[in-house]
């Protein structure tokens, strides 16, 4: 039983095909087929150009403009209201992106706390325990708080993980995530996803174009001219 | 909607660009501020000027004019009385333009309940005499009490005391101007000459200055039953009688309605005065254009200072969206923005307006035409307060929400694909 909960499929592409129309129109996305399960620590690699981002925009909810359908959760995607997808992406997708995207104006707690309290499903107090607790998972609670911008590159990416954790969502999606860091703190980063998956059976999709970081990686799914080829 | 963590969100982005958000705030103050500055000071001049005729002018005039009778005495004929009738130069009686029934006409006047109060007058022509120069001028009899509390007489006199003219017999207020002509103080004794060839001796008892150099020139005031002797009338007669209403937007309605019940002439204020009407509302309509204008300026300094704040902080727009915070979202924190920085420099701005008239109220202003105005005039009417916080915040609302709907709009993958 337990590992059929294990195994439930979270997120599913179906079909999923895309085109750029400017300045002539091109197909990104052919007929793309994809299924996630909880627990799963996928990686998407591929040469520039060849679609990954462009799916993971699509898994992510942010972009709607595509043919074929999306369940997360059960539930499909398409042709829903932008603010039932925000929902969705406060409530079940965490993010980290190649920049980190803190807000100076916060400090680093504050902008952990920052889609728990948009979630405003705990009281602030909770979710301010929460916060520090996921900093402290990364080990980077003695920055807490302090400004983003005093904190090293290293750092404020795992505080962008920290804010992507704070909700608990169902997956974690990744968009190279380590492409602005040096080899040192890919390494750490690596750690930490890897840690993600196994200590916290947490979902994580990562598109990279790293090989020896996808190689870490579960599963690999390489895409070339907007198909899933391996 | 969450209002309390968006209430958060705008605070830290108006407090991150707080200098820029200082200076977008008193563009507002100085709209305000100077809205109703000009407003209030245009609306205390216009008072002024008004008052300068309304004080004066009764709200309706009845009186009887010389004309001839419309009832000739063919028409009365039974013969013909279905034909019509062509009479060539008729003429008036003659018969002074008098009210003769004048204790009648009051007592039915002063029970109307639209009617605030009555005071009687009796004009005549007359010659100031000054050794063998005769000074052509009008005096005026009045009943004193009653032309101090409904046309402030007692304003405008300037020297002596207006009561001497009920307790001193045959005596006289004359025009400042006059009596500086006819080079008379007070306490004089002057000699005048009736329409009909009479001499009369007034003892002068103070001067006045109605500010209208015309008339101070010509003028004369004594106590009604003086005027009576004078012109050898009963106490019964009189040439005017003013009327100030309750309610001064009546006055043409009941004009017509006193002619009719007591076969008099009357005029109301709005008609013999028309000119004044009309420059007030021009100067009003004016200082609300300017205001206006003012206002709208400020609401581009908003509009320039969200559009660069949204430029700034698209990074910031475009992860809130990516986690979770809805267009909704985004643009009530820019509305709320907007409407703060609105709220703030709309109240600094009040305060402002305040503290200006305060000083313009204060600055000296002399003018012989006008003996009672010593400082600049001041209306502080509180409606143009509310009028200022109204359109601040409508201004500030426009000049928010078209800024807001853009960074509502911001498409988070395009902004986080193009790093």
């Amino acid at each position: 039983m337990l590992l059929s909960v294990e195994n439930k499929t979270i997120l599913e592409a179906i079909n999923i095909t895309k085109y750029f129309h400017d300045p002539i129109t091109v197909k990104v996305l052919d007929r793309v087929n994809l299924t996630i399960k909880k627990g799963d620590f996928l990686s998407i690699i591929g040469k520039s150009g060849c679609g990954k981002s462009t799916l993971l925009y699509i898994l992510s909810t942010m972009d709607t403009n595509y043919e074929g359908d999306l369940f997360i959760d059960g539930v499909s995607m398409k042709n829903r209201s932008q603010s039932f997808l925000a929902r969705v992406r406060n409530e079940k997708i965490g993010f980290v992106f190649q920049f980190h995207y803190l807000l100076n104006e916060f400090n680093v707690l504050k902008n952990v706390m920052l889609p728990g309290l948009k979630l405003n499903k705990k009281s602030p107090k909770e979710i301010e325990h929460d916060a520090y607790e996921k900093l402290k998972i990364l080990g980077i609670e003695k920055e807490a708080f302090k400004n983003p911008n005093q904190l090293s590159g290293g750092q404020k990416q795992r505080v962008a993980i920290a804010r992507a954790m704070i909700n608990e969502p169902i997956i974690i999606m990744a968009d190279e995530p380590t492409g602005n860091l040096d080899k040192k703190n890919t390494e750490i980063v690596f750690d930490i996803f890897q840690k993600l998956a196994t200590h916290y059976h947490q979902s994580l999709l990562i598109v990279t174009h790293d090989q020896e970081f996808a190689n870490r990686t579960d599963k690999i799914i390489e895409m070339q001219d907007g198909k899933i080829i391996h | 909607m969450n209002w309390k963590l968006n209430g958060q969100v705008a605070i830290s982005l108006l407090l991150a660009k707080w200098r820029q958000t200082l200076v977008a705030a008193i563009g507002v103050t100085f709209g305000i501020t100077f809205f109703i500055t000009l407003l209030s000071f245009m609306s205390g001049l216009n008072d002024l000027l008004d008052g300068l005729i309304g004080n004066r002018t009764p709200h309706v005039r009845l009186y009887n004019e010389v004309q001839p009778n419309d009832k000739q005495p063919i028409s009365l004929h039974p013969d013909h009385q279905n034909d019509y009738h062509f009479i060539r130069s008729i003429k008036p009686r003659n018969k002074l333009a008098r009210i003769y029934n004048y204790s009648a006409i009051t007592q039915t006047l002063e029970k109307d309940p639209r009617i605030l109060g009555l005071a009687p007058k009796t004009t005549t022509q007359v010659f100031y005499n000054v050794g063998t120069v005769d000074i052509a001028g009008v005096i005026y009899g009045i009943d004193v009490e009653q032309e101090a509390k409904l046309f402030m007489f007692a304003d405008y006199v300037t020297q002596g005391n207006f009561m001497d003219l009920k307790n001193v017999s045959n005596s006289i207020i004359l025009g400042k101007s006059l009596a500086e002509k006819m080079m008379v103080n007070i306490g004089d004794i002057i000699q005048l000459t009736t329409g009909k060839g009479q001499q009369v001796k007034l003892k002068v008892v103070g001067f006045f200055e109605s500010g209208l150099m015309d008339f101070d020139k010509t003028q004369g005031y004594v106590y009604i039953n003086t005027a009576q002797k004078i012109l050898g009338v009963s106490n019964n007669e009189i040439t005017d009688l003013q009327i100030k209403l309750k309610d001064i937007t009546q006055a043409p309605i009941l004009a017509k309605e006193f002619a009719q019940t007591f076969e008099l002439n009357a005029i109301d204020i709005q008609t013999a005065n028309s000119q004044f009407e009309t420059g007030g509302r021009v100067r009003s309509i004016i200082s609300y254009a300017v205001g206006i204008t003012l206002l709208i300026v400020a609401g581009f300094g908003i509009y320039n200072i969200l559009n660069m704040m949204i430029y700034e902080k698209i990074d910031s727009i475009a992860i809130l969206k990516a986690t979770g915070f809805s267009s909704q979202d985004v643009n009530l924190i820019f509305v709320m923005i907007a409407l703060s920085i609105g709220i703030f420099g709309g109240f600094v701005g009040l305060i402002g307006g305040l503290s200006l008239s305060y000083i313009i109220d204060h600055i000296p202003f002399n003018t012989p035409a006008l003996p009672t105005i010593k400082t600049y005039p001041i209306n502080y009417n509180p409606k143009f307060y509310l009028i200022g916080t109204i359109f601040s915040l409508i201004t500030t609302y426009l000049a928010g929400y078209l800024p807001a709907r853009k960074a509502s709009k911001i498409d988070p993958v395009v902004i986080i694909r193009g790093k």
